[in-house]
């Protein structure tokens, strides 16, 4: 290893089969630069699921009623269900101890929204001081909703970024301007922004209460929204939503009186059950991505035996002409092996430069959805490295014994 | 030198088998040049492939400088080639990514010399058999009667009891083939023992001794008046 006339001679082979080392360099780079790239595009996959799960609290709980379709104790299939302030009551004071946040949304339609001249396209929504954290979402400027808004019934409204940017002049502070709603003002006492970006920003937040009372909702509601207190372990959260879920669906369709098979009426979403299939199907994709990754380190195998075939096919005669000259088989297979781990890692740690250079340099700057800074595993990355330079070791040394050992005589003939 | 006693040989080609030596004796001392005769077939090239211990015999013995050569591993007779023994081929057998200097160096690369010690010895060998120039040329770039010197210097520059040359004229018109046996008469002179197989009378008789084979058996063996090859040059 550390024969210094060995290393001299290695180089000088090197440095006149330029074409041949080439070549068998770059099977190798490119195996692992394609495994590399695979790899950090799973990871970023992984990144950009887990990010499209900030936009909301992962443990959102989120309720809406449709039309009956069972007939049911007498009432027939095709009755409306409408969510009532008491239903919202009784679930928070039944459930306090299990719920973190709480609110109730109420839609407000039919209203014309106005910023001195210009008409507003944003939806109105009547909600409660904790849908902030529901809903993730942030505060740029002012403050949120509270719940001495709701006892008095403010008038007061929450836009959002973009609509500021939008409907406000450069220069103009929207913070205190009024927005008239149906021919009512109210006055803007906050900016908020949304973690999942501005299509959550679509907007305009008033209290709940004032929402019912000023646009002739009486004490109905559209949705709840709960999230969950924090559990110990990922499944143990889902567990427990899983079966505040089910609780939540027997006591509403008691109150409203709707089959329990009723498979409509009542509608619970739970994030944290829409975010274990999405976990189990990045952990597939993965999985995937690892297939596809072996698949090429594979191939990258086979390349490399492939070369090291050709390669000492090709040097038989010579390796006959140095047995003429003395050299002893051990010598001749440890030359071609040494030349062959040689070219090898120089090259599989040239592909693995590029390609996380490569990662580092466009990573950070991807911005796709579902794919988040694509980014690999350094000891990974190493391992498949050394993985190859074995295979290329394993592979050439079979070929390399064996031309070493035919007689020096049939060596030496082979044309 | 060499001393061979009843030396046998034989090659299984499918379900025929090749008797090809049928019991050789010989004795050549230090310092002959000896011819090796003989049509196609007749067994020449294989005679020396086992002088040369590329090859082993069958059965018989064969003494090599008072060494007895038998029980062959590939790495006893890869020490034995480096030791004892130079080779001239018909094909030169150059390896044709190196250069002439290189080529000559690389036996002694073999016998573990420095590089820098090697370099010169080699040139040394180079400049005997008139390459100086050539040093840094690939075997591409040389001539054939060339390409023989440089083979013919690198098998000396080990500095071998025997120096082995099959056909080492075969592939060379006959100037080049005479400039060739010229060289080989030198280094004889210089006290070197040579075997020499060859099929062309003129080249046999530049040697000292002819071995006639027919059908794997010496029929003569003869003492001749060497002609120089200088003559012709």
């Amino acid at each position: 290893m550390f024969d210094i006339e060995r290393w001299q001679e290695i180089f000088d082979t090197i440095r006149k089969n330029k074409l041949r080392t080439f070549l068998t360099g770059l099977s190798v780079a490119s195996g692992i630069f394609i495994l590399v790239i695979l790899l950090g595009f799973g990871q970023g996959m992984q990144n950009g699921i887990a990010k499209e799960f900030a936009s909301d609290a992962s443990n959102r709980i989120w309720v809406w009623t449709q039309v009956t379709t069972k007939e049911y104790k007498g009432l027939n299939p095709g009755r409306p269900i409408a969510l009532k302030n008491e239903n919202y009551q009784y679930v928070t004071q039944q459930f306090a101890r299990q719920l973190e946040d709480r609110s109730p949304v109420f839609r407000v339609r039919d209203v014309v929204v106005n910023y001195k001249k210009e008409t507003l396209g944003y939806s109105v929504q009547g909600i409660g001081s904790d849908y902030q954290f529901i809903e993730n979402q942030f505060l740029s400027q002012g403050r949120y909703i509270n719940p001495k808004d709701e006892q008095n019934t403010a008038k007061v409204v929450l836009v959002s970024n973009k609509i500021k940017k939008e409907v406000f002049p450069e220069g103009v502070d929207p913070l205190g301007e009024y927005l008239d709603i149906s021919g009512i003002k109210f006055q803007i006492i906050g900016i908020y922004g949304d973690q999942g970006g501005e299509r959550e920003e679509d907007r305009i937040f008033i209290p709940v209460t004032t929402a019912q009372k000023v646009f002739n909702g009486a004490n109905r509601v559209d949705n709840l929204s709960f999230t969950l207190q924090p559990a110990a372990s990922f499944d143990e959260a889902v567990d427990a939503s899983m079966k505040f879920t089910e609780d939540l669906k027997t006591y509403l369709r008691e109150a409203h009186t709707v089959a329990p098979d009723d498979p409509s009426a009542i509608n619970v979403f739970n994030t944290l059950e829409e975010a274990r299939r999405y976990y189990g199907l990045t952990g597939n994709i993965r999985l995937f991505f690892w297939f596809v990754g072996i698949c090429t380190i594979i191939a990258g195998v086979v390349g490399v035996s492939n070369i090291m075939l050709i390669v000492v096919k090709e040097r038989t005669r010579e390796i006959g002409i140095r047995k003429a000259l003395g050299a002893r088989p051990w010598g001749v297979v440890g030359m071609i092996l040494h030349e062959a781990i040689f070219i090898t890692a120089i090259s599989g740690f040239t592909g693995l430069i590029l390609s996380m250079g490569l990662l580092e340099l466009i990573g950070p700057h991807v911005e796709v959805d579902y794919i988040v800074n694509p980014s690999v595993n350094f000891n990974v990355a190493l391992s498949t490295v050394f993985l190859l330079i074995i295979a290329g070791a394993v592979a050439g040394f079979f070929p390399a014994w064996r031309a070493a050992n035919i007689h020096t005589i049939d060596a030496l003939r082979d044309e | 030198m060499i001393e061979i006693k009843d030396l046998h040989k034989s090659y299984t080609m499918g379900s025929n088998v090749l008797h090809v030596l049928k019991g050789i004796n010989f004795k050549a001392e230090d310092g002959e040049l000896v011819a090796i005769m003989g049509s196609s077939g007749s067994g020449k090239s294989t005679l020396l492939n086992i002088l040369g211990m590329l090859d082993e015999a069958d059965s018989g013995e064969y003494t090599l400088d008072g060494v007895p050569i038998r029980d062959l591993t590939e790495t006893k007779a890869a020490k034995y080639r480096n030791k004892f023994l130079g080779f001239v081929f018909q094909s030169f057998n150059l390896i044709n990514y190196k250069n002439a200097l290189e080529n000559v160096a690389l036996p002694l690369y073999y016998q573990r010399m420095p590089r820098k010690e090697r370099h010169d010895k080699a040139m040394k060998y180079l400049e005997q058999v008139g390459l100086k120039e050539w040093a840094h040329h690939l075997p591409s770039e040389l001539s054939g009667g060339q390409k023989q010197r440089v083979a013919i210097a690198r098998a000396m520059a080990a500095e071998p009891k025997l120096l082995l040359a099959d056909e080492p004229t075969g592939a060379l018109d006959s100037t080049t083939s005479y400039e060739v046996m010229d060289l080989i008469q030198k280094i004889n002179d210089a006290g070197n023992t040579i075997l020499v197989v060859t099929h062309e009378e003129d080249i046999a008789h530049m040697c000292k001794r002819i071995i006639h084979l027919r059908d794997g058996v010496i029929v003569k063996d003869e003492k001749v008046e060497q002609v120089r090859a200088s003559a012709y040059v």
